[in-house]
């Protein structure tokens, strides 16, 4: 068999968001290709917000993903007030941070419970969990429906919510109706602590990775809705307009997403275990205790665990909610004027799956002249393809089904948001 | 199980909010499972049953030559063939490639355009094979996607109320933009199925369930143009989530 090549390939990966498949060729010992293959058609968004009015980018950009719409409305919203010259405050930020957080605990238990969590219990989907487990879905369901909720209240709807504009929101939410959400997000609190002490039982294959962590920075909280700065663990420390000076993205002939690389030192990981490592010490103080609770360190190298990760991030958004819910007052005015200017914008949020870069350029009219928009995925694509790469080498003794399984489960670590990258997953492990 | 109806969702070129949204059925959703088989949901599951299917959602438009020939695969396999939300059903925000030259797209987003194989059009589902269900909406209302498939599953016509978002307005009373405040709503002429959601959040309707039946988009054009908006902006206005559907398409010409 050492002398055969060995492929290892899955055509379209499932529980993932969007479309791509990956391909592993192994010959003897030696691994020679890996690849993420994106396949999620391309859809041009970057080149059709050209011309479009500059109060459009939010809800035009939400489009580029069902899954996070916040990230874009946020990150482009951020972007476009820097070149009218406003800034959002006070409550209205604190809006914008609430409505973010439903979209965590959405996005989160969605992946924790419906999308991870079947690679590490063995069943193929959440619905044969279902079967065996109802009291697990149902728990799953109801935290996620909570996630739904916020952004119902404040944003209208969860998939494209339709009321965060540029300079604020078309209509402002009063206590009253923020607090009926109280009652669930308690109840949410503490499913989220059991979920990390769930999660905190699994079974984690012995894989670490010395990786560069690269996170927004949010004066004084942990990173969510808007951030001003972006560092690393190993040393850049960058204010966002400096973006493209630092990262350079390529495009490869197996995706339809470009690949996000540090021009210093290459891959980089963003998300869960980047915020976490980063940031750990502005968890809320419940977030914190359940961490050391489980004994997890406050840096996790092993990517399989970013379950756990992601699970003392539901703690946090949940506690960051009731939070900021209890110091809420109902602004007097929805949003802050923004006439039309000529500049140039930048924006950059933490989506559930990571960093989020956006770049406008408008003229005097209002009118986009130019975008660019770095998702989470894209950027960590080269990270994924080398824990492929190293989990591969690490554990080629596994029979074919097992690896492929396992390979899998690598990509899912990262909770690949393909509609956003291609702006994404096959696996294939060939040997030979 | 083997007795059970067969679903399966189909993602062609789209952002994944539509499939998404039978994800985001909480309540209903176990309740669901426990009525059908699921046969192919990649977002959800990389379990795979092989059809025919009883019933086919189809999320996304038709933009790669591959989409082409899957459609037509997938529409040979589904009884019933149901197109869910602005892209399946009138080619979605991509459409906007329609309108411009996709060479020139590729330029500006791709290091290496070479690579990319992207048909010149982001076309609706029901231009390459024959759909028996639409439900419009950038996204679908999930609350109608559940009603429409309990009225598949129990053999009756589903109730998805044609008219516009003005007619939803009044029915939740609330007061109308364009008359009241002079703004610029897309509500005469967008096909209902949302609740009236902008309106009630103090916004005009921008359109995002494409056009009703029979719009009067002339009209509404008219009296934006009194209320001052520019051609471009009224171009624009038409030339968004569902810019390719055939009403819209040609207001936004008029003043292109």
């Amino acid at each position: 068999m050492h002398d055969a090549t060995r492929t290892i390939k899955t055509a379209y990966l499932a529980r993932v968001e969007g479309e791509g498949g990956m391909l592993v060729r192994v010959k003897g010992d030696e691994i020679e290709e890996v690849k993420l293959n994106i396949f999620e058609p391309p859809r041009f968004f970057e080149a059709f917000l050209r011309g479009r009015y500059f109060t459009e980018a939010p809800d035009i950009t939400a489009r580029i993903c069902g899954i996070c719409p916040i990230a874009y409305q946020s990150a482009s919203t951020q972007a476009m007030e820097e070149i009218v010259g406003v800034e959002v405050g006070g409550q209205l930020r604190a809006l914008r941070r609430m409505i973010y957080c439903g979209e965590w605990i959405e996005s989160h238990s969605l992946h924790v419970y419906m999308l991870h969590a079947p690679d590490f219990l063995g069943y193929p989907s959440v619905i044969e969990i279902a079967k065996d487990h109802p009291e697990v879905v149902e728990q799953a369901l109801r935290m996620k429906k909570i996630g739904n909720e916020v952004m119902q209240v404040i944003g209208g709807r969860e998939v494209h919510p339709i009321n965060v504009k540029v300079g604020g929101f078309y209509k402002t939410p009063t206590k009253a109706e923020l607090e009926t959400l109280v009652p669930e997000l308690e109840w949410g609190l503490q499913a989220s602590l059991d979920t990390v002490r769930w999660a905190a039982t699994l079974d984690f294959p012995d894989f670490e990775q010395d990786y560069e962590f690269v996170a927004m920075v949010e004066d004084g909280l942990y990173p969510i809705d808007r951030g001003d700065r972006i560092i690393s663990s190993k040393g850049l420390d960058i204010p966002i307009s400096a973006f493209y000076d630092h990262v350079a993205e390529e495009h490869v002939e197996h995706a339809n997403a470009l690949q996000g690389r540090l021009k210093e030192r290459g891959a980089y990981m963003v998300g869960p275990l980047a915020r976490y490592a980063l940031w750990h010490n502005l968890l809320c103080d419940k977030a914190k205790a359940v961490a050391e609770e489980i004994g997890l360190p406050k840096v996790v190298n092993n990517p399989f665990k970013s379950i756990i990760v992601r699970s003392i991030e539901l703690v946090e958004v949940f506690n960051e909610l009731l939070r900021l819910i209890g110091e809420y007052e109902q602004p007097a005015e929805p949003s802050l004027d923004c006439p039309p200017r000529a500049g140039t914008g930048h924006g950059v949020s933490e989506a559930p799956r990571g960093t989020i870069y956006h770049r406008y350029m408008t003229d005097n009219a209002g009118l986009i002249t130019d975008a660019k928009i770095v998702p989470p995925t894209a950027q960590n694509q080269p990270q994924i393809e080398d824990d492929l790469k190293q989990f591969v080498g690490k554990f080629m003794d596994l029979d074919h089904e097992e690896l492929t399984l396992r390979c899998e489960q690598a990509i899912r670590n990262y909770d690949p948001c393909i509609s956003c990258a291609t702006h994404f997953l096959t696996l294939e492990i060939e040997r030979t | 199980m083997a007795d059970l109806p067969k679903i399966s969702v189909w993602k062609f070129s789209s952002c994944d909010g539509c499939q998404l949204s039978l994800l985001h059925c909480e309540d209903e959703l176990l309740a669901l499972l426990g009525r059908v088989q699921i046969a192919y949901f990649m977002e959800a599951t990389r379990a795979e049953v092989a059809g025919p299917y009883d019933v086919t959602l189809v999320e996304g438009s038709v933009t790669t030559p591959e989409e082409v020939e899957r459609i037509k695969e997938v529409r040979e396999q589904s009884k019933l063939l149901v197109t869910i939300g602005a892209c399946a059903t009138a080619g979605g925000i991509q459409s906007l490639k329609n309108f411009a030259s996709v060479k020139e797209y590729t330029d500006i987003v791709y290091a290496h355009p070479e690579f990319i194989d992207s048909l010149e059009t982001s076309t609706p589902i029901s231009d390459h094979v024959t759909v028996d269900l639409e439900l419009q909406g950038c996204p679908i209302n999930k609350k109608q996607l559940v009603d429409t498939l309990l009225a598949v599953l129990a053999g009756r016509r589903p109730n998805v109320p044609s008219g516009s978002v003005c007619r939803e307005c009044k029915m939740a009373g609330v007061s109308c933009l364009l008359v009241g405040k002079g703004e610029a709503c897309m509500g005469p002429v967008t096909h209902s199925g949302c609740g009236a959601l902008c309106p009630s959040f103090d916004r005009p309707c921008f359109g995002c369930y494409g056009p009703m039946d029979s719009p009067n988009t002339a009209s509404l054009a008219a009296r934006w143009n009194e209320l001052g908006l520019s051609e471009d902006a009224i171009m624009r206005a038409f030339r968004t989530y569902n810019g390719y559907q055939p009403a819209f398409r040609e207001e936004s010409i008029r003043h292109a």
